[in-house]
């Protein structure tokens, strides 16, 4: 138990709809791993998204707890952040202060967005995207950050010569590909990502996928990755949550759930599938 | 003075509200303190933050210098003053010396101010994070949090893509060490003049309603890289009319041959310097063509 990464138990958060109060996602738990992969799939408006957005702190639980196993050493830690260490172990999110959350999210956490142009920065070029975590993290030597942008843009298959050219001019995959190398240039133990491969064309799918799946295994990566594509979930996760209106229907490894559905919702999941 | 008008133009309590904004200011180095900035009887732009701000400290004894880019003899310069000399009667001045008060435009004056002295800065955009992040939320919790790796990401990218800061002028400051500041549009070549100042500084921002300050004796660093350290302008050449060649000289184009005069943009530096005796070349310099495929750089700047 003492070493899960990120514990959830009955996270739920409501919106108001008019004067209806609406539950957007409810009674949610699990616990994760360190290296381990989980999948949220469902159909849209299921409520996938609002749990990342839980799980990373953007929005505040109104029911429930997130708990996050905080790394101990505080080398690195910005004055701000470093007044309010706690302790190694599971902290409550809701508990941490907006600088430590903070900190986090550009530290431990990464979050790649469905749509690239909300995780860059799209008027500084590639290199300075990826530099920029770092020095948000006090690096103030150029050519140091130039070495390392230059060995992340290789690590995600940039083209290199293309370092300081905006990202506007990227295609969408390397335009992906940049978001994933500046949220892992800190070394996060931690990555949300919101449906990384929708919006991509196959054969680049593919690649994507490929590369996530190798950077994942090498740095001993957590992640969750909420898509409505079975086939990423099946090619990346361990395991898989299956939701349906804001509930998790179905929760287990991902080759049981995909080839072994319990819950209705989820064999017509598999079942509307096209297999070519 | 014109008995029309009350001392100062703002009425007392404006000016007293605008005085409570600098205590905090001051006491918060390089903290911007919103403040309710009035209507004055002028276009934003031409100084409207700078002006509430000396209305509301100069007293009848004071003594007021107004400049602009470094001139006491240019239209916002000697509007500015002419506008305190009818509303308050106090004695205005173009020497440097003899000012307790030195609202400025866009220059710090070359002769080291003084303990007794207070510069007033007129500010267009108080928020360095501007350009980089547009949501007035987002830069006040950067602020407050102290994350200012942004600024360096700015910074980066002009390296990256000039191969050198490009930032001539608004260069951006780490007040305290604490506080991300804009030193208002003044030239870099002016940024170390601002560490350890003695006289007290003031930055008014009238469009933008704020207000901060930099208290005397306040260390002031400008931002940079480690291998690509902080560097203020030079010049190859000296003032043509004073010799100067430690000073801010402006550039002016004399004819349409590429011919250019250097003069000391200070002109009050400038006069002593002629009265002590120095005298400069009086003539334009011809420069090389920086189009040309010859010459790496022109005469001037960095």
């Amino acid at each position: 138990m003492s070493d899960v990464l990120l514990s959830v138990r009955k996270a739920g958060k409501h919106f108001m709809q008019g004067n209806r109060l609406h539950w957007a996602c409810r009674d949610v738990s699990f616990d994760l791993y360190p290296g381990e992969v989980l999948a949220v799939v469902g159909e849209s408006g299921s409520g996938k998204s609002t749990l990342l957005r839980l799980l990373a702190a953007r929005h505040a639980c109104d029911e429930g707890s997130v708990h996050y196993n905080v790394r101990s050493e505080s080398g690195t830690e910005s004055a701000a952040a470093r007044t309010d260490t706690h302790g190694a172990g599971l902290a409550d999110l809701a508990g941490l202060s907006e600088a430590r959350l903070r900190w986090l999210a550009r530290t431990d956490w990464g979050f790649v967005e469905q749509h690239a142009r909300d995780g860059l920065r799209m008027n500084v070029s590639g290199g300075a995207n990826i530099g920029e975590r770092m020095m948000a993290l006090g690096s103030r030597h150029y050519a140091n950050l130039r070495t390392q942008a230059l060995d992340w843009m290789e690590r995600v298959e940039l083209d290199t010569g293309r370092i300081d050219d905006l990202p506007a001019t990227y295609s969408g995959g390397m335009q992906q590909r940049l978001q994933i190398a500046r949220n892992l240039v800190t070394h996060p133990r931690l990555v949300f990502m919101d449906e990384p491969t929708t919006g991509l064309d196959v054969s680049v799918q593919a690649r994507l996928l490929d590369l996530l799946r190798e950077l994942v295994d090498q740095l001993n990566l957590a992640a969750v990755i909420v898509t409505h594509d079975l086939a990423v979930a099946r090619l990346l996760a361990h395991r898989m949550l299956v939701m349906k209106d804001g509930r998790v229907v179905e929760h287990g490894l991902t080759d049981r759930v995909l080839d072994d559905p319990q819950h209705a919702y989820t064999q017509l999941l598999v079942s509307s599938v096209l297999t070519p | 003075m014109d008995e029309n008008y009350n001392f100062g133009f703002l009425d007392e309590r404006t000016k007293k509200s605008i005085r409570r904004a600098m205590l905090k200011a001051v006491a918060i180095p390089g903290y911007q303190v919103p403040f309710g900035s009035r209507e004055m009887p002028f276009a934003y732009g031409w100084g409207t933050g700078g002006v509430q701000v000396t209305a509301s400290i100069i007293g009848r004894t004071d003594v007021l210098k107004v400049i602009d880019q470094g001139a006491d003899d240019t239209t916002n310069a000697v509007n500015i003053r002419r506008f305190f000399a009818r509303t308050t009667g106090v004695e205005t001045t173009e020497k440097t010396a003899d000012a307790s008060i030195i609202q400025t435009r866009h220059r710090i004056p070359e002769r080291p101010l003084t303990e007794a002295q207070i510069i007033v800065y007129q500010v267009p955009m108080p928020e360095p994070l501007f350009r980089l992040e547009p949501r007035r939320r987002e830069t006040i919790t950067m602020h407050a949090l102290a994350e200012y790796g942004l600024m360096n990401v700015k910074l980066y990218e002009d390296i990256a893509q000039l191969g050198a800061i490009s930032k001539t002028y608004d260069y951006p400051v780490l007040v305290n060490e604490r506080y991300l500041t804009s030193p208002s549009p003044i030239p870099k070549f002016d940024n170390p003049k601002m560490h350890m100042n003695p006289a007290l500084q003031l930055f008014g921002a009238g469009r933008e309603k704020r207000i901060y300050a930099i208290p005397p004796y306040t260390c002031v660093r400008s931002l940079d890289f480690e291998d690509h350290p902080f560097e203020v302008q030079q010049w190859e050449h000296a003032c043509a009319l004073c010799d100067a060649t430690q000073s801010f000289l402006d550039e002016m184009i004399v004819d349409d041959e590429g011919s250019r005069l250097f003069v000391c943009s200070d002109s009050d530096f400038c006069g002593e310097r002629r009265t002590a005796g120095h005298t400069g070349e009086q003539q334009a310099v011809r420069l090389r063509d920086a189009l040309s495929p010859d010459t790496g750089r022109s005469g001037a700047t960095q």
